[in-house]
């Protein structure tokens, strides 16, 4: 995106926000992209959560909400990347957190909505629960040209997308052109951000062998709590931040600390409005309009 | 897996007969534990180019076990007994932690291997 368009965006949302701007897609050049378009990421945001990392963890998605609904260009679409709820070893009350959430997103203004779970929706019940109020956990759609696949490395315990999995993406894949723009959302980290942590995909190297031939793609995820930017080769990795609170920055501890104590300003946490055309402008949105 | 620490072996699972167990475990045996959501114990020292046996067992669920800088994971099965050794090459301070989500509390089920010169 032009800087003179990026202004322009900024204008339209009619929000402060942190900007980062990145090659989206590097091997396709501005004619040929499609029509501009804008969607908003929600990440983690555990509703059901109750603790000292977030005492406002019970409004704070619908302050998010409202954050949103107050944007001056709406958003194409919306997407949840996962840790929808906050887990829960009871099915009743499992289901009663995806319901509840189910409503209070209801209040979006934006009707289209993509939802993907994390492993505190799906892990207990390999997402049984999840597909009854969400739907599959892996699928794909197209918006103006632009080609996203959904990937599910959540609702296998131990962190798999799994060969079948795998064997879909590779059959999406083969019909796509090497020059396609492709956008894949997942919840963990595919490449190895911080093993010791686990943050990552146990087979999400089979993922990005899969992905590299293709020269325009960009994954978006969550499950860190945070902003991060990575790249595996020419593929760029952008993790969101969370909507109930962030987590320990990636450093040398061999074990993961404990949250940050909570920030009344609630920064670090928010969603992220996301621009595609040949670059990205990434908006980061405070929970609570200022 | 990173070259600098050898890594003997794999794992054999045995049926155990029930988890309260445990035989008097051998010089350089150490016995863990896991149990939503901690390792019993969560800090072990250990001395650097001696082989050490990890005995892991599980008391409610089937927990995962991964160490990352050994290139080691597995499942911990209830009843099952499930060795693995190592044999740490260089000092140092190291994680260990649960890798099959258990619930609310998953996360912070982990522990730390001190290798000592």
């Amino acid at each position: 995106m032009l800087q003179a368009d990026r202004r322009d965006f900024l204008k339209l949302a009619g929000v402060a926000g942190v900007t980062f701007t990145a090659g989206l897609f590097p091997g396709r050049d501005a004619s040929a992209q499609a029509a501009d378009f804008h969607f908003v990421q929600f990440s983690d945001t555990h509703w059901g959560y109750k603790g000292p990392a977030n005492p406002d963890a019970e409004h704070t998605l619908e302050k998010a909400i409202e954050t949103v609904n107050g944007l001056a260009k709406q958003p194409d679409f919306i997407v949840f990347t996962g840790d929808l709820t906050h887990t829960t070893e009871d099915p009743k009350e499992r289901r009663a957190r995806m319901k509840r959430m189910r409503e209070i997103v209801g209040g979006l203004n934006v009707k289209d909505i993509r939802f993907m779970a994390g492993e505190h929706d799906a892990a207990l019940d390999k997402g049984e629960a999840y597909k009854e109020f969400f739907g599959d956990t892996h699928y794909t759609f197209d918006h103006k040209g632009v080609h996203f696949i959904a990937l599910d490395n959540v609702s296998d315990p131990g962190a798999k997308l799994g060969d079948d999995q795998l064997a879909w993406l590779a059959a999406d894949l083969k019909q796509r052109k090497p020059d396609d723009r492709i956008v894949v959302m997942t919840h963990r980290p595919l490449f190895d951000l911080q093993p010791s942590w686990d943050w990552t995909t146990a087979d999400g190297a089979k993922a990005i062998d899969l992905l590299m031939p293709y020269q325009n793609v960009v994954v978006f995820y969550g499950h860190i709590h945070q902003e991060h930017h990575h790249m595996t080769g020419h593929i760029a990795h952008h993790a969101a931040k969370s909507l109930i609170f962030p987590q320990a920055t990636p450093g040398p501890q061999p074990r993961r600390p404990p949250p940050p104590p909570y920030d009344a300003s609630q920064k670090g946490m928010g969603t992220r409005d996301i621009t595609m055309a040949k670059s990205a402008t990434f908006v980061e949105l405070p929970v609570t309009r200022a | 897996m990173r070259r600098r620490y050898l890594i003997a072996l794999l794992i054999a699972g045995s049926a155990a007969g029930g988890v309260a167990r445990l035989a008097a475990a051998t010089p350089n045996e150490v016995e863990i534990m896991a149990m939503k959501f901690d390792f019993t114990p969560d800090t072990i020292k250990v001395k650097a180019g001696q082989p050490v046996t990890l005995v892991l067992t599980s008391i409610d669920r089937v927990h995962g076990f991964k160490m990352p800088d050994f290139g080691v994971r597995t499942d911990i099965v209830p009843g099952l007994e499930t060795r693995v050794t190592i044999t740490p090459a260089k000092a140092g301070t190291f994680a260990y932690f649960c890798d099959v989500f258990c619930g609310d509390g998953h996360e912070e089920m982990s522990g730390t291997l001190i290798v000592e010169t």
